[in-house]
Formats: structure tokens, C-alpha cells, sequence
């Protein structure tokens, strides 16, 4: 296995240092807390002189995915980062820069969404985009920040994918918290991430790759109405599908260069669980540390860390389920006027036609960086042991850590 | 009715058109077209510049003309002409 360097760095750090590896042609963006750090950091490298980036400091974010829009049209590797406001002002650009099928970047150091104004971690804003036709990677820690930082690359730009994909990390919790981060060396990442490659499309000019290029004309992200606008959203439907093929290939590789293995879910302690919380990012990293006490006092506890949310990972998650009897999902958004948080509301639906299917409960926590303790989890976990108890779920989704 | 469209299994990726914009007639779109009185024109040309669509080109002999597929009939080169020698006319 390649040998690596351990580092201390925060996530946006982590964020910083391996999109300095992959060295990409564009960085383009606006600073918002609490994402700040990771163009502080680039601008720095930039500055000094260790990447050959163009970086470009824009007046928004509208600009600045918009500028990476266009980058990555002309062939670029473009990378931005945003939270909160900012990625909703991109929105629009959001779903062009999937349509258009290129493979951007950007890391979101997911926070709340104004009103009122609260800059600390939930994901209300990158849950928002759920919608927009970006894969979305949640991580845990700083080590997955990094990782998922090339990672990326690699399943956005693969010819059956070619999607843009957010890597999403917990606000201050991740973003401004330092840990440990094993890393590769830079020739390693280089060689690893080797060159964009495009894929064929048959344009009016001709057969070529799909980018903008003056001895090959080709137009995109034109007028698009009812005679094709449907075809070309199926494409869309179709390359989320590659993802989920594409995913698990990209793991395997990338567990064999660094020896750290992801999936789209990790099960924790859940062979004979009776109850287990379901999530997304750091929060799952302390629903660990209390499903070790609960298993040392005896209670059949486990735990599901949701990594990829889109594309929603079906068949992993009803495998990881398995027979599970009661399960609470923890969501960290609230969609105002739903039956519940959106990844309680799209787990209900996998299992809604299924003959063997967990009790389900939601959990909505967090807002606003409202901090979710041990102790809060471990009631969460006595709320669906007396769930277990009983055979059902009284109230389906219920609000934790507010005050009435 | 009888064309038959490709599927999206067939059509290339991104939405790239298959077509260039200049197969995309779009002068019947428009009500109005300009009609030149060359003998007020003093080959300024700036109707040829300010046409939106690239519609207005000039000739040989420095007149300026409007290529019909192509003009929308917005008006913008009748409202710019300093000498109002373009008057819009029903298409």
C-alpha cells in the first residue's frame, strides 16, 4: 500500500490540500462561512505558486458556478465551494451544470439557510439541491473530506457518469475542527486522477468529444422544448443509474491506493440489531460512540451512515436493513408542510411495497447547528426500543433538542 | 407528423444540438420586417451592428440588407437608423 502522510487539518483544510493534488485548471469562488477556509487555503496555493489554477474571484456564487459552467464546457477541471445562501443562489446553475453533463466539483460545508440568519451546520441547503442532478457525497470526518475530495473526480468524470458531485461536510463540526488526515503523496494523486477524459457526442458538426472547441463547433445548452427536453432528462435519470454501478468500482480502486474503504453505506454493528439510527455526516460519528455503550450494556444497537444520497442507494440499503425490526432515521433539514425530513420521507418510500420492512420513525435534529449530544442519542435509541416494544410507531416524525 | 425522432438512448449526451443555429430558421417567428429606403441610407451600417440576430448584412455596395429567414422583426434596426430610413413593414 502507498505510504502516506499524516496531517492536521480541518475539513475545509483537508478540502484545500487535496483539491491542491488534483491541481485543477479552474477554481472558481465566493467566500461564505463557513466554506471560507477552503478558497482562503487554494487562493494561498494559487498565491504561492503550487498549482497552476486559474483562479478567478468572482462577485457571487451565480457567477462563480456559472464561470465553472463554462470552464468545464471548454474542457476544464473546475472546482468551487460553497454553504448555505450561496449554494442557493447558484440554483439555477445548479441543474444547467448537470443537464449539460459536466463533471464539476464543489464542496459545500453544509449549513443552515437564512432566514433568520444562522451560519452553523445543518443541511438544509445542500438537501435543497437534492433535486438538482448532482451526486452528493456526505462525509464523517476531516479523512473522508479528503478522500471524497478525489474521489470525486474520478466518478464524475467517468464516461458512463459524467455528472457534477457535491462533497458535503458538516459546518464547523467538520469544517473548522482539527483532526487527523492520512494523505497520499502528490505524484500518487497525480497519477491516480490522470487526465479529464470526455466522452463522443455527434453534434451538428460532427462526431467528437463533448467540449467546447473552435476546429470542432458544437452548441450547447440550447433552446430544448417538448420534442426532446424528456429524452434528454431520461439521461440524466439513466447516468445517476451508472452511478450506482460506477460507485462501488471507484471504492474498490480507491480503497486499493489508500487502504481506506468506502461504500455507500456503512453498517455499523448491525448483524442481530434490534433498533438502529440512519444518517448522514458527522453526527453519525457520535451515534457510534453511543452505539458501542448501549451494545456494552447489553441493547441490540447498530447504526447505517447513509455516504451517498444521490444516487439513492436502493439495493445497499435494503441489504443493510436486512431484518432489522425498528429503525429511526435522523434527518438534519426540515421540509416545511412534507410527511417528514426528505431521507426519512425516500427511505419510507424503499420500503413502503416491500413485504419485510423495518418500523420507521424520524428523527428531525440539528437545525441551526443545535447540538445533538450522546445523551439526546441515547434517548433516541430508548424512543425506538419502547417502539420495539410495542409493534408500532405512535408518532411517526417527531422534532429533537427544541424547546416548546 | 410522420418524422420520427430519436429516443433518448440515441440522442448525445449534454443535450448538444444536432443541428447548427443556422439550420434553425427563425424568421417566421416575427409579424414585421424592415424595409430599407436607400436613398435617405447613408451606409452607417449601425442597423447591421445593432441587429440581435446577425439577420442585417452588408452588401457589395455598402447598402445594408435583411436576411428574411432570419429576422424576428423586432424593429431594433428601424429604432436605431439616426436618417429613419427603415420603416417596418407586415411580413
Amino acid at each position: 500500500m502507498t505510504k502516506q502522510i499524516l496531517m492536521g487539518m480541518n475539513g475545509d483544510e483537508a478540502s484545500a490540500y487535496a483539491t491542491k493534488q488534483v491541481n485543477p485548471d479552474v477554481v472558481a469562488a465566493y467566500p461564505i462561512t463557513p466554506q471560507t477556509i477552503i478558497v482562503e487555503r487554494f487562493s494561498e496555493y494559487v498565491a504561492d505558486g503550487e498549482v497552476d489554477t486559474e483562479f478567478v474571484a468572482v462577485e457571487s456564487e451565480h457567477s462563480a458556478l456559472s464561470n465553472c459552467v463554462g470552464a468545464s464546457a471548454a474542457g476544464a477541471r473546475a472546482f468551487t465551494a460553497t454553504a448555505a445562501n450561496g449554494l442557493a443562489l447558484m440554483w439555477e446553475i445548479t441543474y444547467i451544470a448537470s443537464s449539460l453533463r459536466l463533471p464539476i466539483i464543489m464542496a459545500v460545508a453544509n449549513r443552515a439557510l437564512s432566514g433568520p440568519i444562522n451560519i452553523h451546520n445543518d443541511h438544509s441547503d445542500s438537501m435543497g439541491a437534492r433535486d438538482s442532478g448532482w451526486i452528493q457525497i456526505y462525509c464523517e470526518n476531516s479523512q473522508e473530506v479528503y478522500d471524497a475530495s478525489l474521489e470525486a473526480w474520478r466518478i464524475a468524470e467517468h464516461p458512463d457518469v459524467q455528472l457534477p458531485v457535491m462533497v458535503c461536510l458538516d459546518g464547523f463540526t467538520l469544517s473548522h475542527t482539527m483532526e487527523n488526515v492520512m494523505t497520499l503523496p502528490d505524484d500518487i494523486v497525480k497519477n491516480y486522477l490522470g487526465e479529464r477524459e470526455f466522452i463522443t457526442v455527434k453534434g451538428h458538426a460532427g462526431e467528437g468529444e463533448l467540449r467546447l472547441n473552435p476546429d470542432l463547433p458544437m452548441s450547447m445548452g440550447v433552446l430544448d422544448l417538448q420534442d426532446y427536453y424528456f429524452e434528454h432528462k431520461l439521461q440524466q435519470v439513466d447516468a445517476m443509474n451508472q452511478a450506482l454501478r460506477v460507485i462501488p468500482q471507484m471504492d474498490a480502486e480507491y480503497f486499493e491506493l489508500s487502504g481506506r474503504r468506502y461504500d455507500f453505506l456503512e453498517s455499523y454493528r448491525m448483524e442481530d440489531a434490534e433498533v438502529a439510527l440512519l444518517g448522514l455526516g458527522s453526527t453519525m460519528g457520535t451515534v457510534k460512540h453511543v452505539v458501542d455503550e448501549l451494545r456494552a450494556e447489553g441493547v441490540k444497537a447498530g447504526a447505517i451512515k447513509m455516504r451517498v444520497f444521490r444516487p439513492f442507494p436502493v439495493d445497499a440499503l435494503v441489504e443493510a436493513i436486512g431484518g432489522l425490526p425498528v429503525l429511526g432515521v435522523l434527518d438534519k433539514a426540515a421540509s416545511f408542510g412534507a410527511p417528514g425530513g426528505p431521507l426519512y420521507a425516500e427511505v419510507s418510500t424503499v420500503f413502503y411495497n416491500r413485504a419485510e420492512k423495518p418500523l420507521i420513525k424520524n428523527f428531525i435534529h440539528g437545525l441551526g447547528g443545535r447540538d445533538t449530544s450522546p445523551a439526546m442519542i441515547r434517548g433516541l435509541y430508548e424512543n425506538l426500543l419502547s417502539i420495539h416494544g410495542k409493534g408500532e410507531v405512535e408518532e411517526k416524525v417527531i422534532f429533537v433538542g427544541v424547546r416548546e | 407528423m410522420s418524422e420520427q425522432k430519436p429516443g433518448w438512448k440515441e440522442l448525445p449526451r449534454g443535450a448538444v444540438s444536432t443541428k447548427s443555429s443556422r439550420d434553425y430558421e427563425t424568421g417566421d417567428w416575427g409579424v414585421d420586417k424592415p424595409e430599407f429606403d436607400r436613398a435617405k441610407c447613408t451606409k452607417c451600417m449601425l442597423c447591421h451592428f445593432f441587429c440581435p440576430e446577425g439577420a442585417i448584412f452588408v452588401r457589395e455596395d455598402g447598402f445594408t440588407e435583411v436576411d428574411l429567414k432570419y429576422c424576428k422583426g423586432c424593429g431594433v434596426c428601424a429604432n436605431e437608423c439616426p436618417v429613419k430610413c427603415i420603416e417596418m413593414v407586415r411580413k
